[in-house]
């Protein structure tokens, strides 16, 4: 098993006749993914890829039986195109647009709310790489090659320093079982925590990699959970040591604002929790290994 | 972005939040005419910069007559004002404005913020007002108000008239509150707006409330639905860097430093700056040149973290997702021959095609100090600062 997305996963792609959608769709069929279908709102009826195009995703779900969906939609029109997911019934949204409007986001989380648990929809990123399940399927626009299939779930923030991870934990012959972006924005659909719960119940998961970074106080909850009901190794890096108060770094959400978000406040929580802390960002792969070795 | 102090009270103004009467003024002559057309005793002389605690700075100043005003003026106009918010350099003071006074009764502090733990809207607030928000949360934590905004259906009529009781205002101002809470609110919606912090609001013995400083921060990804506010932008309160930057779609920040950084990826930028950092040095800036790294955009890159006279050695640190590594090094063996290199320049490639882009580099002859792995690279550029 995995978490959130596998090889039979039925994946729609939002944009797919976009110049991004349709770039990353093509690796995505090229991975392996089980992508059965795209929607681009107008162009219903027609082929894209091999695969047949709807106008609204209501259609696709009701002629795929689609799961999951990429949105590859612009800033402008991302947000609609999360919601119109979630209301036809779609389990699990990936969206990768950098640059929504917060309150567009504010806005999609509360719609998001509107329904019952078990037709919730669960969304991860805005503004992430994706998820993959190396060797099954990948919802993303990361290089799918330099993740190897294993028993890690991978959880961060950022895209390229997710490979980074990725590249490490593969030069040390350890393996991901899922990788998930939740995305460098303030209002993101998925924490830190909600995707640990994911783990913590997955039995392919032995062990969960963290990866953090300054601003906002997703790492504070998912140290609390896991001092409180983590059943799995953690270990963690909280990237922005160097940061200085105030300042945003790159990301929307990478702003030191308040109390605890600072990199070095985040690393106390997390020790305190009992997480491992990996000491700078060239050892993610070697204290990774060192963990596994001594817990599992 | 931010905005100005009389940009903010123009925009509330629209919104059923009373402002006192003011005017804009750029030059000393202007400043002194402005206090004259207010037809005040007391004015109130203020410096307009993107920073709170503008105050205890020394940028605003009571003044009662001509002559105190311009001495107000002469000393603020043209010079940086140095808050605990802007860092040694200060921020240029280009615009004062000049506001009438009025008999104050009780200062209130009223914030709303995007919180981001509740992913939503929530109100901040304390009838303790005049005190830092920061200082009132350690000292006096009971002190503060806090309401969370449904986005479904804003802000209610109820938790307005709660927060008016919670605030301690007399009831002869209550409506005006409830008007008031209800106006910053559409505002903050309408305009997409981060934060806007009203410290203090004020009671007047007449029981008005105005707002005798207005602070807003909006949305940078918002901004293309509200050209109205794109314009208010003021580079002048920038860092030029960052402003140069910004205009070619890289994101900077400036910093104390030697070793100048250029990095795609934001996460890996600051991991990069961790990293440099642990093997004893100290990173120049942050620089994320993001995903397609065409050679216009790295040559760009170039120019900005050579700019910065500080920079003794220069690192990049590239990671080819969907990008290749050969292109990249073409790019980067195409652009370093036109930018003015004279300090020492690490890089280290990863990814995609890793082993092709690093035999460009090797066979381009240039002056080029390849690393492996993301440690190799920093303390080959600390040591290369160091000499």
């Amino acid at each position: 098993m995995s978490v959130l997305l596998n090889k039979n996963t039925k994946v729609l792609v939002q944009g797919i006749t976009g110049r991004i959608g349709n770039f990353h769709a093509e690796e995505m069929i090229a991975y392996g993914t089980n992508v059965v279908a795209g929607v681009t709102p107008g162009k219903g009826g027609t082929e894209h890829l091999g695969k047949p195009v709807f106008n609204t995703v209501k259609e696709a779900v009701d002629a795929t039986g689609a799961e999951a969906t990429i949105v590859f939609v612009p800033a402008v029109a991302a947000a609609d195109g999360i919601m119109e997911a979630a209301d036809a019934g779609i389990k699990y949204a990936v969206s990768i647009t950098d640059g929504i409007p917060a309150h567009d986001m504010m806005r999609v989380k509360r719609y998001m709310l509107r329904y019952k648990k078990e037709n919730k929809m669960v969304l991860t990123g805005p503004n992430c790489a994706g998820t993959i399940t190396p060797g099954e399927a990948m919802m993303g626009i990361m290089p799918g090659h330099i993740y190897m299939p294993g028993d890690v779930g991978v959880i961060g923030r950022s895209g390229t320093l997710g490979y980074e991870a990725a590249s490490q934990m593969q030069a040390e012959g350890i393996g991901i079982s899922t990788s998930v972006g939740i995305g460098g924005d303030p209002i993101n659909g998925s924490s830190h925590k909600d995707i640990l719960e994911l783990f913590n119940e997955d039995d392919k998961t032995k062990a969960v990699m963290l990866i953090g970074e300054i601003g906002g106080p997703q790492e504070a909850e998912a140290a609390e959970y896991v001092k409180n009901h983590m059943k799995k190794p953690v270990v963690a890096y909280i990237a922005g040591l160097t940061a200085p108060k105030g300042r945003r770094m790159g990301h929307a959400g990478a702003i030191v604002s308040g109390k605890g978000e600072s990199a070095a406040e985040k690393v106390e929580l997390l020790k305190e929790a009992g997480i491992h802390i990996i000491p700078n960002p060239s050892e993610m792969g070697s204290k990774m290994k060192e963990v596994i070795e001594k817990h599992l | 972005m931010d905005i100005h102090e009389y940009q903010a009270k123009e925009i509330l103004s629209n919104y059923n939040v009373q402002t006192l009467k003011g005017k804009l003024a750029l030059k000393t002559s202007e400043a002194v005419a402005a206090y004259n057309e207010l037809d005040t005793d007391v004015c109130v002389v203020k410096a307009q910069v993107h920073s709170g605690a503008r105050g205890k700075a020394g940028g605003i100043i009571l003044c009662k007559s001509d002559e105190e005003v311009r001495n107000a003026s002469e000393k603020l106009l043209g010079t940086h004002l140095k808050t605990i918010q802007t860092g040694d350099q200060g921020k240029l003071i280009e615009k004062l404005y000049i506001e009438s006074g009025c008999d104050i009764d009780r200062e209130i502090y009223l914030a709303y913020v995007m919180d981001r733990a509740k992913q939503r809207i929530v109100i901040v607030a304390s009838a303790e007002g005049g005190m830092s928000i920061e200082e009132l949360a350690v000292e006096k934590p009971e002190a503060i108000k806090k309401i969370e905004i449904d986005p479904a259906v804003g802000l209610t009529g109820f938790q307005a008239r709660e927060l008016s009781f919670a605030l301690e205002l007399p009831k002869e101002a209550l409506s005006k509150a409830v008007k008031l809470f209800m106006g910053c609110y559409k505002a903050m919606v309408n305009l997409d707006m981060n934060m806007l912090e009203i410290n203090p609001l004020v009671l007047t013995k007449d029981t008005d409330l105005i707002a005798l400083d207005a602070k807003m921060s909006f949305d940078d990804n918002a901004l293309f639905k509200h050209p109205e506010i794109n314009a208010l932008n003021d580079n002048s309160q920038k860092d030029k860097r960052e402003v140069a930057a910004s205009e070619h779609d890289l994101s900077y920040v400036g910093l104390d430093g030697d070793i100048g950084c250029m990095i795609n990826g934001a996460g890996l930028a600051m991991a990069t700056m961790d990293m440099i950092k642990y093997c004893g040095g100290e990173p120049a800036n942050f620089l994320d040149i993001g995903g397609g790294a065409s050679p216009e955009r790295v040559g760009k890159a170039f120019e900005l973290v050579l700019a910065d006279k500080n920079v003794k050695a220069m690192l990049v640190n590239v990671y080819a997702g969907i990008n290749r590594c050969d292109w990249i090094a073409e790019g980067l063996v195409q652009v370093i021959p036109t930018v003015n290199l004279n300090i020492p320049l690490i890089v280290r490639l990863s990814g995609t095609n890793v082993e092709q882009g690093v035999k460009i580099i090797k066979e381009s002859g240039l002056p080029i100090i390849l690393a492996d792995t993301l440690k190799d690279a920093a303390q080959k550029a600390v040591d290369a600062a160091k000499q």
